[in-house]
């Protein structure tokens, strides 16, 4: 017979399952994720090697795995700094997922590891709707992509912990205006942070690494009003976990 | 396009569920709820979903996706707005940046609609399933 069956499953409940699960895991050995996500070249890597080279100069263990269609080059920058790298090549997909991720630190992560940069495929869609297990979101746009990056790609910016801007050496040269870029990320994401950087320059590097430090020693980050919802469900009922005797019998 | 790997977590959840209900023949519809904010794009979604259920179970089924507009409050002042998009999510009341979100961000599957081999249920129909984490 035919009939209709309530499901009321989030659709990425296994991603979140398995972030939470690698979370939890890393955290217990006093590791943090920084998930870093930008569109194709705003500076991750760039950034991201002066920050690694800044860790090892003040012998903070650190990694990084960098995720891409295809190409080691970016693991090859990334290693110069000499902390360990891992490239991780998605076949395609145009995301990091949580599941994939632990598969790859699996027998690979150093123990004493404290902080694990991801750099996430370049793409300010897909990788927004994925949590990874960090504990640290961190979306960045370069100072050549338009001020209203953040309306247009509202789940990437508005999930952010961290906003970085980079390449203010040619801000002057792309007439970038400031006060725009930072009142769009304020309207989508009230109350984040942020940082202004030129890897070429130097101008900011180390402000990520820091951030990253306080967070992995529990400092607490921002808390987005997109990431933060008061009920999952969205259907009036009351919770049974006041009384602790019924099981929440939906997802 | 992750809409792909999102229709391809319904088949996989909507199977899931037929298998643990046993002797489901065929999966007529499925309802999805999405919300303004999820990230996803409805009409591609519908595209691969028709891609991610062909040769299982679900070949054939019609996905039905009900949009959720995100809707913000404001803690200090409990306006309340449709937040739009580009979404606005500080007060336009007030120009608070306490909010609080509350829709927008669903991306839930909400009910399947199949054909069993089982008879007529002893039990209500829309008896939820047990949620297993
Ligand atoms: N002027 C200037 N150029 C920069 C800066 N940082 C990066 N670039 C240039 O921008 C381009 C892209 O930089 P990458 O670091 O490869 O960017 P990415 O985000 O890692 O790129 P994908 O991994 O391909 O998404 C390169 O040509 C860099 O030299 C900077 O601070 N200033
Ligand atoms: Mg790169
Ligand atoms: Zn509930
Ligand atoms: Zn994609
Ligand atoms: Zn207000």
């Amino acid at each position: 017979m035919c009939r209709v069956v309530d499901l009321r499953q989030a659709v990425l409940a296994k991603n979140d399952a398995s972030a939470h699960e690698l979370r939890a895991h890393l955290a217990a050995r006093g590791i943090a994720v920084v998930n870093l996500l930008s569109s194709p070249g705003s500076g991750k890597t760039a950034l991201l090697e002066r920050e690694l080279l800044l860790a090892r100069e003040r012998a903070v263990p650190v990694a990084a795995l960098s995720a891409d269609l295809a190409t080691e080059n970016d693991a090859a920058r990334l290693a110069r700094s000499g902390v360990p790298v891992k490239q991780v090549l998605t076949d395609g997909l145009c995301h990091l997922e949580a599941g994939m991720l632990a598969g790859h630190l699996d027998g690979w992560l150093p123990d004493d590891t404290r902080l694990l940069f991801v750099e996430n495929v370049g793409n300010l869609v897909c990788p927004a709707s994925y949590d990874l297990g960090e504990t640290l979101r961190v979306t960045l746009a370069s100072v050549t992509e338009g001020e209203d990056k953040p309306l247009k790609y509202p789940t990437a910016f508005g999930l952010a912990h961290l906003v970085v801007v980079t390449k203010t050496d040619i801000a002057e040269a792309v007439e970038f205006d400031e006060a725009a870029f930072r009142a769009n990320v304020e309207q989508v994401n009230p109350g984040v942070e942020v940082i202004l950087t030129s890897a070429r320059r130097g101008q900011g590097v180390g402000a990520l690494l820091d951030r990253a430090l306080a967070a992995v020693d529990g400092t607490p980050v921002h808390s987005p009003v997109m990431a933060r919802q008061p009920h999952h469900h969205g259907h009036p009922h009351t919770h049974p976990e006041a009384t602790g005797t019924m099981a929440h019998t939906h997802s | 396009m992750h809409e792909m790997s999102v229709a391809l977590a319904v088949v996989d959840q909507v199977e899931e569920a037929a298998t643990r209900a046993g002797d489901v023949t065929a999966v007529r519809s499925v309802r999805l709820q999405v919300g303004e904010l999820a990230g996803v794009v409805p009409d591609a979604l519908a595209f691969s979903f028709e891609l991610a259920c062909a040769g299982t179970l679900l070949e054939g089924a019609e996905l039905i996706t009900e949009a959720v507009p995100g809707r913000a409050r404001c803690t200090p002042c409990a306006h309340e707005w449709a937040v739009g998009m580009p979404p606005r999510l500080t007060c336009p009341a007030c120009g608070g940046t306490r909010t609080d979100l509350l829709a927008g961000r669903e991306l839930q599957i909400l009910d399947v609609h199949w054909e069993d081999g089982l008879g007529p249920a002893h039990t209500p129909t829309r008896e939820p399933i047990p949620e297993e984490r």
